[in-house]
């Protein structure tokens, strides 16, 4: 390459949040691991509801009536989300932690010094992506869970009361998961410190308020991050959980303080 | 241009540079020299804003680099320490770099041809051998096609064709009025390179001073004096200041005198010699003395002049 002169460019461009958007669209979908693990969870949002109602509707004449009863068609419809939220929760970590770990966090801290706008788009983008994803998958899954049920008249219509905000809602109670672990990745800085608060906070800490007395449990619980999440994911109402939209507020309100502590700390610390 | 005032950076256990005051010129290259551990890359890192300095101030083109809005045509940098996502191309890891300022794809794949990375574009940067990584990190600081180039050892891990490249990159850099900052250990390197040389040793600064005059200026001159008559020329030479040792059989290496002053003495004395070399010093010898000093002040603790 001796011989080869540096070409020069006339262009003289400046940093925009709107760049800064394409520039994360461009990482987001250039690495394989992330292409995989979103494929994997559509397929299993999807995939896991429909299977579930296959199940169910074989085995039905084996329930019991008040089994039949209580039987909620919701459940099989939204089991897929329990799987997606996994895989969305650990690549909203290694959307941040990535960088961290391979040094590719110095290259775009240099091409963005002000860093707040890399951490906006990374939010911005993983969420779109997750919404837009999720969204449909959480459709199919519902009506076609739905549609194997209604053989044996368990399934709901789109149009009873709660249905439509619930399914929705599966899908925002995962985007909201995107923008919070993408907080927590880049508060912590590390993978494994990052999938690991990640799994406290959802599937650690909920069950672990079994231990408490009944009382504290019930006070505390609703307010669990994965607990106000749901909220928005159930049609029955439970004394001791919030109002679906309370929930969803609550939980909107934690994604956005790990997202502004971590905003606080990207701007201080050394890279 | 580079100016860095009273640059301090303290870790946790350690100040990694200490009161560094230097400025970086346009249209020369300008060589950053020191030991491994001496806070070269801390000081880049200062430099990009990617680390805050603990006391003290650097700009670059008149600005903090943080204040920048076009930070890579600015400045193009190649940080020692890998700085890419191991799952990502070459073009990609360009483009994404690109995009953050509007520049083209064309710019990100003329560029892999001119670093000659182009057969190896699409594969994954983690496959990248040494040298790969380093024509991938140059043409990432060449993309914004800046005014200020800084590179942190940029001739680690390529073939010799690749830094004789990386010579004649950085020399043209420099005539056309650019600003051109390149650190190494290496002193040989920097002899073929730099015009300028600022020099730090465990975080201060040793010197700062063009490279003709940092190779004068090292304490050790020494000629060597091949003589049949060693100690008549001992005295004679010992009379007039100079400090003679001997280097070999029959070979006198002499300090503190010139040739022409020992030649011009041994004539006066009728001392026959068989040879009289002026022996300059290298830049590896300068720079190991200047450092050597510098450590033993360290160690003593006591300020370094």
């Amino acid at each position: 390459m001796s011989a080869i002169a540096i070409p020069g460019s006339a262009f003289r461009g400046r940093v925009t949040q709107a760049r800064v958007i394409l520039s994360e669209w461009t990482k987001l979908r250039s690495v394989r691991s992330t292409r995989w693990s979103l494929l994997v969870a559509t397929v299993l949002t999807i995939g896991f509801p429909i299977l579930a109602s296959a199940v169910i509707s074989s085995h039905w004449n084996h329930r019991s009536p008040a089994e039949r009863v209580n039987f909620n068609p919701l459940n099989p419809a939204l089991i897929g989300s329990q799987i997606a939220q996994l895989a969305i929760g650990i690549l909203g970590v290694l959307v941040i932690t990535a960088e961290y770990s391979t040094g590719m966090i110095r290259a775009t801290f240099t091409a963005v010094p002000k860093r707040l706008p890399v951490l906006w788009a990374k939010a911005i983008v993983f969420a779109v992506v997750t919404f837009v994803l999720m969204l449909p998958s959480v459709l199919i899954a519902f009506f076609s869970s739905q549609s194997i049920l209604s053989a044996r008249h368990a399934s709901y219509s789109w149009s009873h009361p709660g249905v439509a905000r619930a399914v929705i809602g599966a899908a925002l109670y995962l985007t909201v998961i995107a923008v919070m672990t993408l907080g927590i990745g880049t508060i912590l800085r590390n993978t494994a410190g990052g999938i690991a608060a990640f799994a406290a906070i959802f599937f650690v800490i909920p069950p672990l308020m079994n231990v408490l007395p009944q009382s504290w449990n019930d006070a505390i619980t609703p307010y669990l991050p994965s607990n106000a999440g749901r909220a928005i994911l159930s049609i029955t109402h439970d004394p001791h959980s919030l109002a679906p939209w309370t929930g969803f507020a609550l939980f909107c309100g934690y994604a956005a303080i790990a997202l502004v502590v971590a905003a606080a700390l990207l701007v201080r610390r050394d890279t | 241009m580079i100016e860095a005032r009273g640059l301090t950076k303290d870790y946790a256990d350690k100040r990694a540079v200490d009161d560094l005051s230097f400025e970086v010129h346009p249209g020369v290259v300008t060589g950053f020299l020191g030991p491994n551990g001496s806070g070269k890359s801390t000081t880049m890192r200062l430099i990009l804003g990617l680390d805050r300095p603990t006391k003290g101030d650097v700009t670059v083109n008149g600005k903090h680099y943080r204040e920048h809005n076009a930070p890579l045509h600015e400045v193009g940098a190649l940080l020692e320490a890998r700085s890419v996502h191991t799952g990502r191309s070459a073009r990609n890891h360009l483009l994404a770099l690109a995009q953050t300022h509007g520049i083209r794809r064309s710019r990100v794949d003329e560029l892999i041809d001119v670093v000659g990375l182009h057969d190896v574009a699409k594969k994954r940067a983690g496959q990248f051998s040494l040298g790969m990584g380093q024509r991938l990190g140059i043409a990432t600081a060449l993309l914004g096609d800046p005014h200020t180039i800084m590179l942190d050892e940029p001739v680690n891990g390529l073939d010799p064709e690749g830094i004789h490249w990386i010579r004649n990159l950085l020399k043209s850099f420099a005539a056309e009025g650019r600003t051109v900052f390149v650190s190494s250990h290496l002193m040989s390197e920097m002899s073929l390179t730099a015009d300028h040389l600022i020099v730090i040793g465990r975080g201060k600064l040793i010197a700062d001073t063009s490279v003709a005059d940092f190779l004068a200026g090292a304490s050790k001159q020494l000629v060597h004096v091949r003589t049949p008559q060693g100690a008549a020329l001992r005295e004679v030479l010992a009379g007039l200041g100079g400090t003679v040792s001997d280097a070999d059989a029959g070979l006198l290496e002499v300090s503190g005198l010139t040739a022409e002053q020992i030649g011009e003495a041994a004539a006066a004395q009728s001392i026959v010699l068989h040879e009289l070399t002026p022996h300059q010093a290298s830049l590896e010898e300068a720079f190991m003395d200047l450092t050597r000093g510098e450590l033993e002040f360290a160690a003593t603790g006591e300020e370094a002049a």
